[in-house]
């Protein structure tokens, strides 16, 4: 049970977004624009990692299995493979580039100061642009927002997991944009 | 000085949401609402949470720029120590109280907000928007403390520029300053 009268029964962050359209749709447009515009060298399959990883840390139940769904699409891999990303990316199969922008984004989910120079330079000399380090900063930091609305809110959230497998193809084909009130 | 290349001089936040407007546009228009939108809560007691949070997060900068905000709109340096440090004892209202006690909380992360948290909000005449809000706001400090922070964003020291700051924050509030001159004068700070 959500802390307040969200008046309606949608789970995670769509029942306090239609709660407060006003606010809601502007939320859906900034996890478009981070996490599903075209116009980004970082894939958004990488992406949605990182935001996945962030609600993981962040223990929020909700935004790490529909993110964590969502990367799963994308990279076309089974769950175990992102689930071994989000407890140890240093031994997972991905690039050492993705690997230097989860440690990255595992600091901005500690706190901003946690970033470190060292761990800017690292991804830098291995190809990160100035741009997908921002972007990964303020995918993280977007997360730590949106896990904080879900849970501070105590919002529910499917148990079954296959629910958000099957939900991520129309996410990925719809974008967040046109979240649409109801669906 | 950011880690990575802004194409500004401008300090903190401002910096690097003129750095990206794209990404900057939602970010801005969620905090105008947040903040300066139709509420029950006054603008300071709006800023006061984002304050609280700020301090909490250590973001020299976000704490600078807020407690001068709260106190362009009315608050006091008195007020400010007593709510970062001995809340229970703050000239605030219980309800006022008891929503910096679920910001704080919200700060640590979502699930440290209880029940017992809630119910005394209420309790004191919070209504569920209210609370709605204190967990957004909350949150989305979250994010920009992180940013800010994050990005190694450059904190002036100068207290005169965090009084410019809030002086725009009072008055054009949170939408990207159309005047180009209002930028200009924060520049000079850097």
């Amino acid at each position: 049970m959500a802390f307040i009268d969200l008046q309606n029964d949608l789970p995670g962050i769509r029942g306090p977004m239609i709660y407060r359209p006003e606010t809601g749709t502007i939320l859906n447009e900034l996890a478009e624009i981070l996490l599903h515009d075209e116009d980004n060298t970082l894939s958004r399959g990488d992406r949605e990692m990182i935001g996945a990883y962030t609600s993981y840390l962040n223990d929020c139940f909700f935004c790490q299995n529909v993110h964590g769904a969502m990367a799963q699409h994308y990279y076309e891999c089974d769950t175990q493979f992102i689930d071994s990303i989000k407890k140890n990316f240093l031994s997972a199969d991905i690039s050492d580039k993705l690997k230097s922008l989860l440690t990255i984004a595992g600091s901005v989910q500690k706190g901003g100061r946690y970033v470190t120079s060292e761990q800017i330079e690292k991804a830098k000399s291995l190809g990160a642009t100035d741009r997908e380090i921002h972007d990964t900063v303020l995918i993280a930091a977007a997360f730590c927002m949106f896990n904080r609305y879900v849970d501070g809110l105590n919002t529910w959230a499917p148990k079954d997991m296959q629910v958000y497998i099957d939900r991520a193809p129309m996410r990925a084909k719809e974008g967040y944009s046109q979240l649409g009130l109801t669906k | 000085m950011a880690y990575i290349q802004l194409n500004n001089g401008l300090p903190g936040i401002t910096g690097l949401l003129e750095n990206r407007v794209d990404t900057a546009a939602p970010i801005r228009e969620l905090t105008q609402i947040l903040l300066r939108g139709k509420s029950t809560l006054t603008e300071m007691e709006r800023e006061l949470i984002a304050t609280i949070v700020s301090f909490k997060n250590e973001c020299r900068f976000c704490t600078k720029a807020h407690a001068a905000t709260v106190i362009a709109l009315g608050g006091s340096k008195e007020l400010l120590d007593t709510v970062y440090h001995d809340l229970e004892n703050a000239q605030l209202s219980e309800k006022m109280k008891s929503l910096l006690v679920i910001g704080s909380k919200v700060q640590e992360i979502g699930k440290a907000v209880l029940p017992e948290h809630i119910e005394r909000a209420k309790k004191a005449g919070a209504t569920d928007k209210e609370i709605h809000d204190t967990v957004l706001i909350a949150a989305l400090f979250c994010l920009y403390n992180r940013y800010v922070d994050g990005m190694g964003a450059y904190c002036p020291e100068d207290p005169a520029y965090y009084q410019k700051l809030a002086a725009r924050l009072t008055t054009i509030g949170y939408d990207r300053p159309k005047d180009a001159m209002a930028r200009k004068g924060e520049e000079s700070f850097k």
